[in-house]
């Protein structure tokens, strides 16, 4: 195994301890909640969507370190990207934490999320890195059922 | 004038370095590191003598049981019955026929609502379970509440994690049919007071069934002297193979009760017209059982019994004492579950840390825990956590293992201070 320090990085430590765009967001137009019942890990995700823009992002809830920082960092990563580019960097995202270990990653197209890459050595931690990201998807949608990474 | 003379064989100290090396997973490493396994509340490692009765079995005496003439299946069905005289003696059960093979705890309680319960069960009567459940003895029972009719009622533990025993006896009625309670909780370690629960439940009528998954690894069992109706435990949690485990219910009560699966082995004679049912237990052991599991479930038996019962319960407590000690002296962590008398584990958090990351960060020191709600969700609302990190404790642990788990919380403050 790489070592810990690989998963518990300065981005993901600092995004844990001061969680970017937490709290309500007023002008919100889409939202969606995330549940993963293994843990009982629980976020909102905000979205004020203007046209095809994501013009704002805020979460709330209370989880573990690697998915407190995995909302944190997906609200800064989809601000002023148009709807089509948010769901393009989930793709980017889900199949960076999934892919084999010895895959080489575009890091560079990762920009600060790859600070969430290691989590690919950790199988049973995807589902805390990925349920931003799921929740993500369905505020986009427009879901109004709550997604589970079960 | 003195007492007559009476010789006393000094008692072996217990030897736990040469027991854990009777264990060949403990000799493996995880993340470079020697690994400690403090998780055998979840499922216990597996000494050498299990392992090789198991295979042994596989090697040279496999065939089904009650069914062939020739050899083989006489000498699978001998060792198979030997595993049931096995858990006869282990738990001092009055006969044999007071013994089901079941899959585990699970199956057991479960077999126990739907087969005793449910056809006994209507609208006003009542299910007292206490709020340290797991969920394996809380959703058969709200199961059969809803298939029957009948009411959930739970009684309260206090802050430390003891059913409080005024409010269980007030929730004891004349509608009370059965109470269902662990013998120790897997979330906090509470041993309950498990005599004086029943006497006061047998007072009111009402049959009680023991969750004993936490109970039987770690101290001596005796139903007799318990004084309840029913007893579930799985082979996992005390050093025997997976998908085996045993119920131990009054025999009266067995014979009463309906079969609750069909099919080969529970049967006396078959017509298409009629079916003519076993009596206990073959009668709730429906098709071919885990023949290898109950060999593998006598040999853990046998191991443990030689370890004298007594001699691991104080092993043991002296483990979660000294580990509380060494936690408590940690800043920011809280111990959840201070119950009176505690058997076999240590729950735990650590300041605003996630108990996941307490896991991984514990799982790449090398120590072994299980973080999450322990399948006892109401437990971890009641103690208003999300989840707790839990270290539990084997005959093969040391106070050095317990040494390497406060050096690895030391070292999750460390990363997230």
């Amino acid at each position: 195994m790489s070592d810990l320090r690989d998963l518990y990085q300065e981005v993901i430590l600092d995004h844990t301890k001061r969680p970017r765009n937490f709290g309500p967001l007023g002008s919100a137009t889409h939202r969606a909640t995330g549940r993963n019942p293994l843990c009982g890990d629980q976020l909102v995700l905000m979205l004020d969507i203007h046209g095809d823009v994501v013009r704002d992002a805020h979460f709330a809830g209370k989880g573990c370190a690697i998915s407190t920082a995995s909302a944190s960092l997906l609200t800064e990563a989809v601000k002023g990207k148009t709807t089509a580019e948010a769901h393009a960097l989930f793709e980017l995202f889900h199949d960076a934490v999934t892919a084999p270990t010895d895959a080489a990653l575009d890091l560079d197209k990762l920009g600060k999320l790859a600070a969430l890459a290691g989590v690919r050595e950790f199988p049973m931690r995807v589902k805390c890195a990925s349920l931003a990201w799921h929740t993500l998807e369905a505020a986009l949608a427009g879901a109004s059922q709550p997604v589970s990474t079960e | 004038m003195t007492s007559p003379a009476e010789y006393v064989a000094p008692r072996a100290r217990f030897d736990a370095e040469a027991i854990a090396r009777e264990f060949p997973i403990l000799a493996r490493k995880v993340h470079g590191k020697p690994l400690v396994y403090l998780d055998s509340a979840a499922s216990s490692q597996k000494p050498a003598a299990v392992i090789d009765a198991i295979s042994s079995y596989y090697r040279s005496s496999h065939a089904n049981v009650h069914r062939g003439v020739h050899t083989l299946s006489e000498e699978a069905t001998a060792l198979y019955e030997a595993a049931r005289e096995s858990v006869r003696g282990f738990l001092n059960a009055a006969s044999v026929r007071e013994i089901v093979f079941v899959r585990g705890t699970t199956e057991a309680i479960n077999l126990v609502a739907q087969a005793y319960a449910r056809p006994r069960l209507g609208p006003g009567d009542e299910v007292l379970i206490s709020e340290l459940e797991h969920h394996s003895n809380l959703v058969p029972w709200q199961m059969v509440c809803g298939q029957t009719g009948a009411t959930l009622v739970v009684a309260p533990i206090d802050a430390r994690g003891d059913i409080v025993v005024e409010e269980y006896a007030r929730r004891l009625t004349p509608r009370t049919r059965v109470v269902a309670l662990a013998h120790v909780s897997n979330a906090l370690g509470t041993v309950n007071p498990i005599v004086e629960l029943t006497e006061l439940a047998k007072r009111r009528g009402a049959v009680v069934v023991v969750d004993g998954a936490q109970g039987v690894p770690h101290m001596p069992v005796d139903v007799r002297a318990l004084g309840a109706d029913f007893y579930a435990f799985s082979g996992h949690k005390m050093y025997a193979p997976t998908g085996i485990g045993a119920l131990w219910g009054r025999l009266e009560l067995l014979d009463a009760m309906e079969p609750w699966q069909g099919g080969g082995s529970m049967i006396k004679s078959v017509t298409f017209a009629k079916t003519e049912y076993a009596r206990a237990p073959e009668r709730f052991e429906a098709g071919t059982p885990d023949i290898a599991g109950a060999i593998g479930l006598r040999a853990a038996i046998d191991w443990l019994r030689a370890l004298d019962l007594d001699a691991v319960h104080q092993h043991e407590s002296d483990l979660v004492t000294y580990a509380s000690a060494l936690l408590t002296e940690i800043p920011s962590v809280r111990l959840i579950g201070t119950a009176r008398e505690r058997a076999g584990l240590v729950s735990f958090v650590v300041g605003d840390v996630h108990a996941h990351d307490v896991g991984t960060i514990l799982d790449g020191e090398g120590v072994a825990v299980r973080a999450g709600h322990h399948c006892a969700q109401p437990v971890m609302e009641h103690f208003d956590v999300p989840a707790t990190a839990r270290a539990s404790f084997a005959v093969h642990n040391t106070r050095a293992d317990v040494d390497r788990l406060a050096a690895g919380v030391r070292r999750v403050l460390e990363i997230f201070g």
